[in-house]
C-alpha cells in the first residue's frame, strides 16, 4: 500500500471512461419512507435489508461495459469475514465467478450509508440488500438478453456473467448493461434461485483476506504509506477530564525528527518524521504536560451500590402481570447478579490515516461507522461534510466501539495542523486501555417463583440496572478530541437504544414462557466511566443472569437444565439447538470423570429476534489455585440460511472463547482517580494455558429463510454455561462476574 | 547507519540504534507481518525470530541485532507461493481479524524446526506469550498441527 495517495472520485474508482455509471443511487429519504396517509391504498410492501435506505440497484452492483462487477456494501471488514459471504451472495444470486467479482466496503465517496458495522446485522441488512439487488440485476439482464435475442425470459438461462440462449447465442453481463437498465429502484421481491442450486452459497469458501494476513501481504489501516507520510502520537490526560494547565512544548519542538506539537484546550499530540522521533516526543511531551485532575472513579466492591442509587430513567421493558411473586403458592428464588466494566482490548491499539490537502480531508480509518464517523469528524472541525471523505481499512477485532473512532478524530486533527503530509496517528497500548469507552458494569435482581409441584416457572420479576450501551459518534461530542479542544464539544445526552433490539435491556426478556413476567430497566443517565457498545451489549449479562438463574431453578425442581428449559420452551427452532447441543455433547449420558468436573448448559436467541444458539460445556476447578478452564464445548446454532457454514462456526468459536475471557478474568479497575488497567499485565485475558482441549460447532442450516445475524450469538450463552458448569464443579454459585480464581478459591474454602 | 540483515537480505538502516526493531521493519523496509500490539513484550503480535529464536522486535533495540539474522513472516513464503505454516494456515482458515496471527505463526516456526514432532501440550506452553482477542485459538492450534504434517511431507526437506 505505499505509493502516492491519489484522492480519486467517486467515478473514477467505479471504473473511469468505461463505466456506465451515471449517478450515485441514493434516493432522498423521504421518498423511502413511503407516506402514505391513513386510510389510503395499502403501501407497497418495505423493501428487503438496506435496500429501504439505498433502493437503486446501481448503489449495490454496478456493471462495466467490459464486464467487469463491483459489489458495494456500506459494511466493513472486521476480521469477521463479511467481505467473503457478500460477494459469495452476490456471485450466487448474479451467476458470476466468484473470483471474478470486485467488492468495495465501507467508504462515503463510495458506498451506501449503512450507519454501523455493528449489532450483528450486516448478512441481514446488508447481505439482504445484495441478495436482492444481485438477484433483480440478473433478472433485468434477462430480460434484455430476451428483448434482443427474440427470445422468451423463460429459454434463458445464466451462467459466468453471460446470458446465454437455448441455441448457444451468448451475450456478456457487460455488452447487456446500460446505465438506464440497472438505474432503477429496486422492487419489492425478487426471484431468487432456490436454495438446492445454490452453488456458491452455503459452501465453506475460503476467506478472501486470509492470504495476505498470514504473508505479510498489506492487510490493515496501520500497513498503510503514503509517500511523505508522517508519524504522530498524542498525549492523553492521566484521567477523565483532566485539564491541560501548562506544558511547554518550544523543548519538544526541537527534539529530532520533530515537525510539530499541536495543542488545542487539553488535546496534545505530536508529529514527527519518523515513528520512534514520534514516540519519543510524545514522552518528553507527556512528562512536560501539568494536568489539573477532577475524576472520581468507583471503587470495584462498592461499584453495584453505586449503580442502584443514581438517579434511572425508567423503562417498563415488559409488564405481564400473571400471578405475581409468590402467588403460585411454590418456592420463591431471588438473586443478585453483577458485572464489572469490560474492555474491548483489541490487540492493535486504534490508528488511523488522515490527509488534508485544499481543503478537503481524507481518513483511513478501523472506524465501524465511516458515514457517522465522518459526520462527528466534519462538526469537530467545521468542515463541510462533503469535504471529509472516510474511508475503511481494517484494524484488528474491534468487537465494538472501540478507539478507532477517537483515533480518526485525533489524525483528523494532526493532519489538519501540518497540510499535505498524510499523518498516521497510532494509539499506546496504555492510551486504548485507559481511553476505549468501556462495556458497561451492570446489576441485575431476579426473581421467581415456581408453581405448587414444584416443577414450573409461573411468575418471573426482573430488575436490571445499566448505562447506556452505544456512545458512538454521529456528532462530535462523542469524540475525545472534540471533547477537550479549548472551545469543546459537550457529549450529548446518552439514550437508551429502544426495544425490540435494546441495550441494557438487549435479551432482557425471556424466550421461556411464564405466566406472568415483569421486566424493569433503570437507565442510567449519569455514567462514573466512559462507556459505549461492546460485542453483544447488554446480551451478555442478560443471558447470564437467565441462563444461570435458570439453572438455580432447575436445580430447586430437580431437573436436569435442559429437560427445565425445553419444558418452558414452544419456538421449534429454539428446540432444536438446545437439543441438538445436548446431543452431539452427551449430555443425557454425562458423568464426571475426574473431581473438580463440571457440565454446564445454556441458550438464548441473541436480541430474541436473531440467531439461535446453545452451547453445553465442560469445566474443570483446579481446587489448589480455584482457577477455572473451560475443558470442552459444543455449540449448535441456527443462523437461518448459512451462507458461509465455515465463517459462522468461526464466529461462534471466537465468541466461546471471548467470552469464556471476560467472564473468567476480565474486569477495568481504577484507583478511585484513573484507570489503573493499562496493559495485558493489569487486565489479563484469555491465554492459551486457559483454552479448551476441544470446542464444536454444530449449524443448523435453514435453506430459504432470512440471514439472522450471528456474530454476538454466543456471547451470553458461552458465559452462562461457563458458570453452570462451575457452580456444577463446586456446589457453588457464582453471581459476580468475573468469576475469577480467587472468588472460587474463597467460596470453596480450600 | 547499521547493516542490518533481514530475510537474507542486508540493509543499510538509518536509525536511531535504540530504535526498536519493530518500527525499523515496518516503516523502514516496509513489511507488515510483524505488528504494533503494546510495545511491552506482553501480547506477542510483534514476534519476529533473531537467529531462529523468537523475540519481541517491539522491545528489541536494533543495536543488539548487528551481525544477527532477522526472520520475519515475509522471509517464510508469499501468499502465492506459501510456506507450510502459513499454507496451513490458510487451510485451516485459521484468521478472524488476523492481526495476532503472524507473531503466532513466527513462534510456531521457531518451535517447529528446532522440534519437528512438538505434543500439542508443548505447542501450547510455548504460545503462552501471545494473546489472541478473536478467540481463534483452536483454529490456531489445529493450523500448527497441520503445519507439522505439511512439513513433514515437504519434499525439500528445509526447515520452510
Amino acid at each position: 500500500m505505499s505509493g502516492d495517495i491519489r484522492i480519486v472520485s467517486r467515478r473514477a474508482v467505479l471504473g473511469g471512461s468505461g463505466a456506465l455509471i451515471v449517478s450515485f443511487g441514493t434516493a432522498p429519504r423521504l421518498l423511502a419512507q413511503g407516506a402514505a396517509a391513513p386510510g389510503a391504498q395499502a403501501s407497497p410492501p418495505p423493501l428487503p435489508g438496506s435496500l429501504k435506505q439505498t433502493p437503486f440497484l446501481d448503489s449495490w452492483i454496478r456493471i462495466d461495459a467490459d464486464g467487469a462487477i463491483t459489489v458495494c456494501t456500506g459494511k466493513a471488514e472486521l476480521g469477521q469475514g463479511i467481505k467473503t459471504a457478500l460477494t459469495q451472495i452476490a456471485a450466487e444470486q448474479l451467476d458470476a465467478d466468484f473470483a471474478a467479482l470486485k467488492l468495495v466496503t465501507a467508504d462515503t465517496a463510495v458506498t451506501p450509508d449503512e450507519g454501523y458495522t455493528a449489532g450483528s446485522q450486516s448478512m441481514q441488512e446488508s447481505g439482504t440488500a445484495i441478495l436482492n439487488a444481485a438477484a433483480q440485476v440478473r433478472q433485468i439482464l434477462i430480460g434484455e438478453a430476451a428483448r434482443r435475442f427474440g427470445v422468451p425470459t423463460e429459454q434463458l438461462k445464466t451462467q459466468s456473467a453471460a446470458v446465454i440462449a437455448p441455441d448457444g447465442r451468448r451475450l456478456g453481463y457487460g455488452e447487456l448493461v446500460s446505465a438506464e437498465l440497472v438505474h432503477v429502484q429496486a422492487a419489492p421481491r425478487s426471484f431468487l434461485k432456490a436454495p438446492a442450486n445454490y452453488k456458491i452459497m452455503g459452501q465453506p469458501v475460503p476467506r478472501v483476506d486470509i492470504p495476505a494476513k498470514v504473508t505479510g501481504g498489506a492487510a490493515y489501516v496501520q500497513d498503510l504509506r503514503p509517500d511523505g507520510m508522517v508519524h504522530a502520537r498524542v498525549v492523553r490526560p492521566p484521567s477523565y477530564g483532566a485539564a491541560l494547565t501548562y506544558v511547554e512544548a518550544a523543548p519538544i519542538e526541537k527534539m529530532p525528527g520533530v515537525l510539530k506539537v499541536v495543542r488545542d484546550g487539553s488535546f496534545l499530540g505530536v508529529v514527527a518524521e519518523r515513528e520512534f522521533q514520534a514516540i519519543e516526543a510524545m514522552r518528553a511531551l507527556a512528562a512536560a504536560a501539568r494536568w489539573q485532575e477532577s475524576a472520581k472513579l468507583p471503587a470495584a466492591d462498592k461499584l453495584a451500590a453505586l449503580l442502584m442509587v443514581l438517579r434511572p430513567d425508567d423503562i417498563k421493558v415488559l409488564d405481564r402481570p400473571g400471578p405475581g411473586p409468590g402467588a403460585g403458592n411454590g418456592k420463591t428464588l431471588s438473586a443478585t447478579y453483577t458485572r464489572p466494566y469490560v474492555a474491548h482490548g483489541s490487540i492493535g491499539p486504534s490508528c488511523a490515516v488522515a490527509l488534508c490537502r485544499d481543503d478537503a480531508l481524507t481518513v483511513w480509518t478501523h472506524t465501524q461507522g465511516v458515514y457517522p464517523d465522518r459526520d462527528g469528524i466534519a462538526e469537530m472541525l467545521r468542515m463541510p461534510k462533503d469535504k471529509v471523505r472516510l474511508i475503511h481499512a481494517e484494524g484488528s477485532g474491534c468487537y465494538g466501539h472501540n478507539g478507532a473512532d477517537d483515533a480518526a478524530a485525533d489524525a483528523a486533527l494532526l493532519a489538519r495542523a501540518l497540510p499535505d503530509r498524510p499523518v498516521r496517528l497510532q494509539w499506546t497500548r496504555e492510551q486504548e486501555h485507559a481511553w476505549e469507552p468501556y462495556g458497561p458494569a451492570m446489576v441485575v435482581k431476579v426473581s421467581a417463583a415456581m408453581d405448587q409441584a414444584g416443577e414450573k416457572i409461573v411468575d418471573w420479576d426482573y430488575v436490571l440496572w445499566s448505562n447506556t450501551h452505544s456512545m458512538r459518534p454521529g456528532g462530535a461530542g462523542s469524540l475525545i478530541a472534540a471533547q477537550s479542544l479549548a472551545q469543546p464539544f459537550a457529549p450529548p445526552p446518552p439514550r437508551p437504544i429502544p426495544m425490540p433490539a435494546g441495550g441494557g435491556d438487549r435479551n432482557s426478556i425471556p424466550l421461556y414462557k411464564f405466566p406472568g413476567a415483569r421486566v424493569l430497566h433503570h437507565f442510567l443517565p449519569d455514567m462514573p466511566v466512559r462507556v459505549s457498545a461492546l460485542r453483544a451489549l447488554g446480551g451478555y449479562m442478560n443471558v447470564f443472569v437467565i441462563e444461570s438463574f435458570m439453572d438455580e431453578l432447575a436445580r430447586e425442581a430437580n431437573a436436569d437444565p435442559v429437560e427445565f428449559r425445553l419444558k418452558h420452551l414452544d419456538d421449534p427452532r429454539a428446540k432444536d439447538v438446545i437439543t441438538t447441543a445436548a446431543q452431539r455433547f452427551g449430555w443425557a449420558a454425562r458423568k464426571r470423570d475426574a473431581a473438580g468436573r463440571g457440565y454446564g448448559f445454556a441458550f438464548a436467541r441473541y436480541k430474541n429476534l436473531a440467531a439461535y444458539c446453545a452451547i453445553a460445556c465442560e469445566v474443570e476447578v483446579d481446587r489448589g489455585s480455584g482457577g477455572a478452564r473451560m475443558v470442552r464445548a459444543v455449540a449448535a446454532v441456527d443462523s437461518g440460511q448459512a451462507v458461509n457454514p465455515d465463517g459462522l462456526k468461526n464466529q461462534i468459536e471466537g465468541a466461546i472463547m471471548q467470552s469464556m475471557s471476560w467472564t473468567l478474568f476480565e474486569s477495568v479497575t481504577n484507583d478511585g482517580k484513573r484507570i489503573t488497567s493499562l496493559d495485558w499485565a493489569s487486565y489479563p485475558i484469555l491465554r492459551f494455558s486457559g483454552v479448551p482441549d476441544s470446542v464444536e460447532v454444530h449449524v443448523i442450516d435453514r435453506p430459504s429463510q432470512p440471514f439472522l445475524g450471528s456474530g454476538e450469538a454466543g456471547q451470553g450463552p458461552a458465559a452462562a454455561a461457563v458458570a453452570n458448569a462451575i457452580a456444577d464443579a463446586t456446589g457453588k454459585r457464582f453471581r459476580d462476574l468475573p468469576i475469577t480464581r480467587e472468588r472460587i478459591k474463597a467460596a470453596i474454602g480450600v | 547507519m547499521m547493516i542490518l540483515n533481514v530475510n537474507d537480505q542486508p540493509h543499510d538502516v538509518e536509525a536511531d540504534p535504540r530504535t526498536p526493531l519493530l518500527y525499523v521493519l515496518r516503516d523502514d523496509l516496509k513489511l507488515n507481518a510483524a505488528k504494533f500490539g503494546c510495545g511491552l513484550g506482553q501480547c506477542g503480535a510483534c514476534t519476529v525470530l533473531v537467529d531462529g529464536k523468537p523475540v519481541f522486535a517491539c522491545v528489541t533495540p536494533i543495536a543488539l541485532l548487528a551481525g544477527k539474522k532477522v526472520t520475519t513472516l515475509e522471509g517464510l513464503g508469499t501468499a502465492e507461493e506459501p510456506a507450510p505454516i502459513q499454507r496451513a494456515f490458510m487451510e485451516e482458515q485459521a484468521a478472524q481479524c488476523g492481526y495476532c496471527i503472524p507473531g503466532m505463526m513466527m513462534r510456531a516456526q521457531a518451535l517447529l524446526q528446532t522440534n519437528p514432532q512438538a505434543s500439542d501440550a508443548e505447542i501450547r506452553k510455548v504460545l503462552e506469550p501471545h494473546l489472541c482477542r478473536c478467540g481463534t485459538h483452536m483454529r490456531i492450534l489445529r493450523a500448527i498441527h497441520r503445519a507439522q504434517e505439511l512439513m513433514k511431507t515437504a519434499r525439500t526437506g528445509d526447515a520452510r
